[in-house]
């Protein structure tokens, strides 16, 4: 009796194994030769040039020792830490013997040119969205402008059995859908095409979304902003702190210039996004990307006319910011003043490039990672509003001295509840 | 190489990323009207103007800067007639005149962003910049003269 049992569990476990097998099976796909590629159509390599840089192929595809292109960027995750991987079109080190359907699986399903299972640290699952035409306009451009370089790749540190591709298949077939973007009919031409690229090329989900414990963006999470980098990608949905309702206008000039009047500035991981990505798309793209996000970010909850409640907000946060007659007595506001005050504080209105701290979403969020960060390191040119930075107090300030700048502003310009264990937080933020 | 401009004119500085403006405004350009004061950020004495706004160069490391538009106290006027400058030559501002240049520079970028402060606002922008001699109340009166001063020239 016990046999057929047996012997009925092991046909099915050898079934659904065979499946599996078939199922992950990809295909190597052949060599091609660099010089089979042939001349690609300028305008194509011109249109693959702005889709890299919307997709900022190469922050991550560079170390910040190494060849442009060249890969070994580390990705901390919760599993270990990933190299990405040379893709420059060199042939050996890189993608050069790759041909445009290798790199359409890739960008696609997530499987290289040799059929091996790629790591989700590479977001195909938001790439695998974009249309044929724009992926071969990326290849046409890596192909074509970005320059070989021959380099060792670093290995992966990532634990037995989490680091067998194969498994990376059950892991796709878990979390991934594949397929191109398909529009709303119900919503506009520009909206589409915001989520299109919101979606697809600039993936601004694998940051701005939470990920569960096996580092798949969680979907009912969508958006609701995430820890990155020892930064903190806020949250892009109706969660988002800001004081003043990020406009579609607002993204678009912050995607394009690097800050806004009343918001923060792209400061830290959101620095290369901005000043390496997003600047080069055209206008038209920029603000269809606003009109989406400002879609996802929703209505004020406030009462009253945007104008009117944006107007009201900047007067309350620039009110905040005046001196009092009893000012002084405490450290925080001392050292904010001494060292602080001379370039954020605003007389009748907010000046762009003087950050008023009130409508500061850094001040603003649940963790005070991004304030003590820009407190302890400072906003170089390379970040934020071009011509203008910001030093870093990290050699200035003990932990507990930034702890309590941090401190007066939550207190005294938001209405937020108190941050916890603030020097402690100091302290960890401290080592970069 | 860290290539900036400063006064005008383009620099290439070849030094550690991490050097301070200052080191490199003094030592290596030559213009020694900027101060080292507190090395700390903390007194205002090292007070430039980058991209026009008011940054302390001690603690700003080149590594910062690439690119960008700097001006010391020997830019802000060619003849040194800035309305700031005559302002505080008026007025007699500066007693030992160690803290003046960043003085001077922190009050012309107050006066660019808020071109006619309350007292309130005088003391908010300048409180950082640190005077030994106690020269306050003038520092406010001749901040209050050049906003007036400005406002003659725009509405002549």
């Amino acid at each position: 009796m016990i046999k057929p049992i047996l012997i009925a569990t092991s046909a099915v476990a050898v079934l659904a194994a065979g499946a599996f097998a078939v199922y992950a099976y990809y295909p190597e796909i052949d060599e091609v030769t660099v010089e089979s590629h042939g001349d690609f159509d300028a305008e194509s390599v011109e249109r693959g040039r702005i889709l890299a840089a919307a997709g900022y192929c190469a922050t991550c595809h560079t170390a910040d020792d190494g060849q442009p292109w060249a890969g070994n960027y580390p990705m901390a995750t919760g599993f270990g830490t990933l190299y990405s991987t040379n893709i420059s079109p060199d042939p050996d080190s890189g993608i050069g013997n790759w041909s445009a359907q290798a790199f359409r699986r890739a960008m696609h399903e997530g499987v290289d040119r040799e059929g091996r299972h790629l790591f989700p640290g590479f977001p195909y699952n938001h790439f695998t969205l974009m249309s044929d035409e724009d992926v071969d306009d990326i290849y046409a451009y890596i192909m074509s402008e970005v320059p070989p370089v021959a380099s060792t790749q670093k290995e992966n540190e990532i634990p037995f059995p989490l680091n067998q591709r194969i498994l990376q298949a059950g892991w796709k077939m878990l979390f991934v859908d594949t397929g191109r973007f398909e529009s709303s009919p119900e919503m506009s031409e520009q909206w589409n095409r915001g989520a299109y690229l919101v979606e697809g090329v600039t993936h601004c989900a694998a940051c701005h979304t939470p990920r569960n414990a096996l580092g798949a963006e969680i979907e009912s999470a969508s958006f609701d902003g995430a820890a990155i980098d020892r930064w903190v990608a806020p949250a892009l949905n109706e969660k988002n702190s800001a004081a003043i309702r990020w406009t579609a206008s607002d993204y678009s000039d912050y995607l394009k210039t690097g800050g806004t009047r009343a918001h923060g500035v792209a400061a830290g991981p959101m620095g290369p996004v901005v000043h390496a990505g997003l600047r080069e798309l055209p206008d038209s793209d920029l603000q269809a990307i606003g009109l989406y996000l400002s879609d996802l970010t929703g209505e004020s909850s406030t009462d009253g006319s945007p104008e009117e409640n944006t107007d009201d907000i900047i007067a309350a946060s620039l009110a905040s910011g005046r001196p009092e007659k009893t000012y002084r007595q405490d450290q925080g506001e001392q050292l904010y003043l001494t060292a602080c005050a001379s370039c954020h504080y605003n007389g009748e209105q907010i000046e762009l490039g003087r950050p008023d701290l009130g409508v500061n979403s850094a001040t603003r969020m649940q963790e005070p990672d991004n304030l003590i960060q820009v407190i302890l390191h400072g906003v170089g040119n390379e970040e934020g509003l071009p011509g203008i930075v910001m030093p870093g107090f990290a050699s200035a300030l003990s932990d507990q001295e930034v702890a309590s700048i941090a401190s007066y502003l939550r207190r005294t310009r938001t209405d937020k509840s108190e941050w916890p264990n603030l020097a402690d937080a100091v302290s960890t933020l401290r080592t970069h | 190489m860290i290539n900036f401009r400063i006064n005008g004119r383009d620099v290439s500085i070849d030094a550690e990323p991490s050097t301070p403006l200052l080191w490199a405004i003094r030592d290596e350009i030559g213009l020694t009207g900027t101060k080292f004061g507190c090395g700390i950020g903390m007194c205002g004495a090292c007070t430039v103007h980058v991209g026009g706004r008011a940054t302390r160069s001690c603690i700003t490391p080149l590594s910062a800067i690439e690119g960008t538009d700097i001006t010391t106290i020997e830019g802000l006027n060619s003849d040194g007639q800035h309305p700031v400058q005559i302002a505080w030559n008026d007025l007699r501002v500066p007693q030992c005149g160690y803290c003046q240049s960043g003085q001077i520079m922190q009050a012309a970028a107050l006066l660019k962003d808020i071109p006619d402060p309350s007292d309130e606002d005088i003391d908010a922008v300048m409180t950082g910049n640190l005077c030994r001699c106690m020269t306050y109340p003038r520092i406010r009166s001749a901040v209050r003269q050049a906003a007036a001063a400005n406002k003659e020239t725009i509405s002549e």
